[in-house]
């Protein structure tokens, strides 16, 4: 269990620096560069809660597509020495930021959660399944984000093409 | 002290309010996407504590639904952000105004 623990910490920190780094750089490119290792370290964090099959998820949508993705945009998109500046609303969106934060860490520490301690070793990948395609379970959702796939792939393609 | 679930739903609000601010603060269209992008990252490390503290998969079933609405959301509004920068030369949120009157 301690090292469980452990890498919980360093992930922890290492995730919060990282999303601070996304909001606080002015280099773009180089927010979209922490952005994949927030990701990293979000599928190391889905290890340490025994979801080993999100975690290889997370690595191929989140660091594989979105990231490659979000890169791509901003090559295509640069904006010669501007930078990501901070707009008119930055001390109210601190102000509510923080406010988010301090109400959920109040409601979250004052919430006796009935939590079971024993940990699952097993893969998760055959329950997801049988939880996903038994028959009270998810397939119609399934269907529709497949449909919804197809969707924003045909919606990308019309939006960028030239006329 | 031992890790137990509020330490991840805690790491959830903390990534969650650095997205809230990175969404209402940025000015560049594609930094407010990732964060976006950090806000969901949030919200399914919170169904993922959910579903090991409470012993049922019904919450990562959840989350791959979530990431297919991330995956999506991610690809049209990249392509929205590419077709106004063709348009207007620009990705600075504040100078979209297309559909104000």
């Amino acid at each position: 269990m301690m090292g469980l623990d452990i890498a919980f910490w360093i992930l922890a920190v290492v995730s919060v620096a990282a999303a601070l780094a996304v909001v606080l750089m002015r280099d773009v490119f180089r927010a979209a560069l922490f952005l994949v290792l927030c990701f990293f370290t979000v599928a190391g964090i889905y290890i340490t809660l025994s979801a080993d099959f999100l975690a290889g998820a997370q690595v191929l949508i989140y660091v594989g597509a979105i990231g490659v993705l979000i890169i791509f945009a901003i090559m295509l998109t640069r904006e010669s020495r501007k930078g990501s500046p901070s707009g008119r609303l930055r001390l109210p969106a601190l102000l509510i930021g923080l406010l988010f934060l301090v109400t959920m860490v109040f409601v979250v520490a004052n919430t006796d959660w009935h939590v079971v301690e024993e940990v699952t070793t097993e893969p998760t990948t055959k329950a997801i399944a049988e939880s996903m395609f038994s028959e009270d379970g998810f397939v119609l959702a399934f269907e529709i984000a497949a449909a919804l796939l197809l969707a924003a792939i045909i919606g990308a393609i019309v939006l960028v093409r030239e006329k | 002290m031992t890790v137990g679930l509020e330490h991840f739903l805690i790491l959830s609000a903390v990534l969650f309010a650095i997205g809230l601010y990175g969404v209402l603060a940025k000015r560049n269209a594609v930094v407010i996407l990732m964060s976006i992008e950090i806000m969901l990252s949030a919200v399914n490390i919170a169904m993922v504590a959910f579903s090991r503290y409470g012993q049922f998969i019904t919450g990562q079933v959840f989350v791959i639904f979530i990431m297919v609405v991330a995956a999506a959301e991610v690809a049209v509004g990249l392509a929205l952000i590419i077709a106004i920068y063709r348009s207007r030369k620009t990705v600075d949120a504040e100078k979209f105004d297309l559909m104000k009157w």
